[in-house]
């Protein structure tokens, strides 16, 4: 490497091909509002893509759940219907009885899903619901400015767990994957992170085989991504994918934890053939 | 030095959070000293991208657009010249 | 079409599957249960759903996202589970969904719930209140048809004796006229398309940041100022000459109604006026009817709730008293003694004379 700067504002005038476009195709714009470092917009392009390229587009739905990314759906190319808080995997499964031929998932925070609507995904999973729901997992209300969820881990810094969370006082974590595996109606379950790039890449994996499960209609599918909240965290941008990974994710273990109705327990997903192409890593 | 790959940086979107920095295997991305509209900085780019798309994977906010030359090496491969 | 003996519930059941109801969702409670017990029996032969909801928050939000797909669908509890949907309702308002919503309430006093709601923010929706079985059929259909044609949730007030009493009745479909398309309605063809749709009740637009609340909740503001303006329906008897003139709503009504008509039939000048829409209030209406009366009195079965919607129609012209009250079995269901016919016929005839009434 050598330090002189290249000029980066414009593509090479020939002799390349464009291999990663600023947006995914189902993505109406790039202008959002969420933080510096925040790690919802990466989910985003996980779900996105993986619609796109299951050929699903014109087939989807999405329901909202309400936290910071509900401010996301303004660049969302999809039909949506936006939910109350908690309450997305109720009005995902009266919608897919009517339609059941079209792809529907749930875009619902911690806050949303293991706080607000814990009752809702349970029993979602548990008949069987033939939707996916993904819950973005920051272990706090970011939307409120960082507070604690069912999800925050021990120890772990917000509002109103000031010296971090003291199991003797807030109790203890909810593993949301953990405790939806290994429910008879769930026959995909699996948690990603979006704290580095190959994260990213097996995120998606996990989101396509959560979508094609559905397709195939095998029944209730999650897939949790754990992502960056350094506004809630309180902590620099650049140490978020860091704290992520080791404090988050010591608790909220990623892999897969159920597959094809089988319980695997935290199985790393064998490197799929994209993963290396794109791959980053 | 020759050029696999090549980025188009939309420095406007970028928010400064600086996600993309570590994520560069060659580390060829570096912070700026200088501040866009909103007041952020943003990186720049240095020879040696080799366009494996990492920056694109990480960066919250849609800065980056990935090139892979079809010849790594050849002339249209140095846009900084 | 032939009529057949069937309870309330059956036939609030049948009536909105004629009206074209494919999704139900609920939760049992009584005096509701039986109406989630003849969907679920009726709803899958005609190719519809049924869903045992897990509570009445999932209720509400399974028939929010069946409705969202421009399927109509209903779903309902008696007053304690409606309270718990109020969120939901509020919401539902502000999203512009046609959603039905039964509440086969334990008495009457669900009025102000129901009129008012528990929920937050400005919101209105119609409530129709059926005084028998038959009337229940068309008001049901009609419940479906004015959620589509104002985009806005119809609830449909009904009480024990509505579910539970068993009438010989026929289920007549009514005829309505067209209505607008569905052109809101989700069902994915537009994902991808750069111009998706995003049912919400804040007044996102796709591709664009930010909202704007004070424009999309003064649209509604005259949105449902025009269903005020529209949708009051009321029946009003012998009130031409009438120097007493009862009001009363629901199954309640069918008594006084029939206390009134005998003691007119005995030469007593009393008049009868009974809500069909307790929101809106047919409130000029009423200031009709009681042109000329020397008092008003309104037999409700709660601590009084109606008799504001009747003392605001007639902006103190007119005497109002209240002749009702609280009155239940031991069971808390509210069919209770002062539904007797002989002791809502003292009550009015008290009134008539301009004697105290006891609640
Ligand atoms: C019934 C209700 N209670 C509380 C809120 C306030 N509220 C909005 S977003 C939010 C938390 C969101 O947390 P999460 O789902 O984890 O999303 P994040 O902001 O972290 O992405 C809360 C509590 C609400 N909107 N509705
Ligand atoms: S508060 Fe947290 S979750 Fe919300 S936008 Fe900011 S970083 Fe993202
Ligand atoms: S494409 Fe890879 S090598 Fe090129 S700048 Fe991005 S991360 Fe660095
Ligand atoms: S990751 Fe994106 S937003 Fe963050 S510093 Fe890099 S270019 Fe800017
Ligand atoms: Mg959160």
């Amino acid at each position: 490497m050598s330090d002189e700067v290249l000029r980066s504002d414009r593509p090479p005038e020939s002799g390349a091909t464009r291999t990663g476009e600023f947006k995914p195709t189902l993505q109406l714009g790039t202008d959002h509002d969420l933080c510096a470092g925040c790690g919802e917009p990466l989910a985003l392009r996980t779900i996105l893509e993986s619609i796109e390229e299951l050929g699903l587009a014109q087939r989807t739905i999405g329901v909202i759940g309400i936290g910071c990314y509900t401010a996301l759906t303004s660049l969302m190319d999809l039909d949506l219907i936006q939910a109350l808080h908690g309450r997305a995997p109720s009005l995902a499964t009266g919608a897919k009885r009517m339609l059941p031929d079209r792809l529907f998932f749930t875009l619902q925070g911690d806050g949303d899903m293991a706080n607000e609507g814990l009752q809702e995904v349970i029993h979602a999973a548990a008949r069987g619901e033939n939707i996916t729901c993904v819950l973005l997992n920051n272990g706090v209300f970011g939307e409120t400015g960082g507070h604690m969820t069912a999800t925050t881990v021990l120890g772990q810094r917000t509002k109103n767990t000031l010296e971090g969370r003291d199991a003797t006082q807030h109790g203890y974590p909810i593993q949301m994957v953990d405790l939806l595996a290994p429910l008879g109606g769930t026959a995909y379950a699996a948690r990603g992170s979006v704290h580095d790039a190959s994260g990213v890449v097996k995120t998606k994996v996990m989101m396509r085989r959560a979508f094609e499960t559905q397709m195939r209609g095998e029944g209730f599918s999650i897939v949790e991504i754990l992502t960056m909240c350094p506004t809630g965290w309180f902590v620099p941008t650049a140490k978020g994918p860091g704290y992520l990974n080791e404090v988050l994710g010591a608790v909220h273990v990623t892999g897969e934890w159920k597959r094809d109705g089988r319980l695997l327990r935290g199985a790393e997903p064998e490197a799929p053939n994209e993963a290396k192409e794109r791959g980053a890593v | 030095m020759s050029q696999r790959g090549h980025v188009v940086i939309d420095i406007e979107r970028c928010k400064g959070c600086e996600l993309c920095i570590p994520a560069c295997p060659p580390q060829v991305l570096r912070m700026t000293g200088e501040h866009n509209r909103i007041g952020a900085h943003y990186p720049e780019l240095l020879s040696g991208c080799t366009g494996c798309r990492a920056c694109w994977l990480v960066c919250p906010d849609f800065c980056f657009e990935v090139w892979q030359f079809d010849e790594p090496g050849a002339p249209g491969a140095r846009p900084g010249e | 079409m032939s009529r057949r003996f069937m309870q309330g519930s059956e036939a609030i059941a049948e009536a909105a599957i004629a009206a074209g109801c494919r999704f139900f969702a609920g939760y049992p409670m009584t005096p509701f249960t039986e109406l989630l017990e003849h969907f679920a029996a009726k709803l899958p032969a005609e190719g519809g759903v049924c869903v045992n909801a897990e509570s009445e928050l999932e209720a509400i939000g399974m028939a929010w996202g069946a409705v969202a797909t421009g399927a109509r669908a209903a779903t309902g509890s008696t007053g304690q589970g409606l309270s718990l949907m109020q969120e939901s309702i509020s919401e539902l308002v502000r999203a512009e969904l046609p959603l039905v919503l039964f509440n086969l309430a334990r008495g009457q006093g669900d009025y102000y719930q129901a009129t008012r709601g528990g929920g937050h923010g400005d919101y209105r929706h119609l409530v129709l209140a059926p005084v028998d079985l038959t009337e229940a059929v068309q008001l049901t259909q009609l419940a479906f048809d004015r959620a589509e044609c104002w985009r806005n949730p119809v609830l449909v007030y009904g009480d024990y004796l509505l579910a539970h009493t068993a009438e010989a009745v026929a289920i007549e479909p009514v005829a309505f006229d067209p209505l607008p398309s569905k052109d809101w309605a989700v069902d994915g063809s537009r994902s991808g398309s750069g111009s998706p749709r995003n049912l919400n009740p804040i007044g996102m637009v796709p591709g664009k940041k930010g909202i704007e609340p004070e424009r999309f909740w003064k649209r509604l503001q005259a949105k449902h100022e025009a269903m005020a303006a529209a949708e009051a329906r009321w029946e009003a008897e012998s009130t031409d000459d009438a120097e007493l003139l009862v009001v009363a709503f629901g199954s309640v009504a069918r008594f006084t109604r029939f206390a009134v008509r005998e003691l007119r039939a005995e030469g007593a000048r009393v008049g009868h006026f009974r809500p069909v829409t307790l929101w809106p209030f047919p409130s000029e209406a009423l200031a009709e009817a009681a042109r000329g009366v020397k008092r008003v009195a309104v037999l409700e079965q709660n601590a009084g709730q109606m008799i504001d919607d009747v003392r605001l129609a007639l902006e103190g012209r007119v005497k109002v008293v209240a002749i009702g009250g609280i009155s239940s079995d031991d069971a808390g269901f509210g069919v209770g003694p002062m539904l007797e016919p002989e002791r809502i016929r003292a009550r009015v005839g008290a009134a008539l004379a301009g004697r105290e009434v006891q609640p």
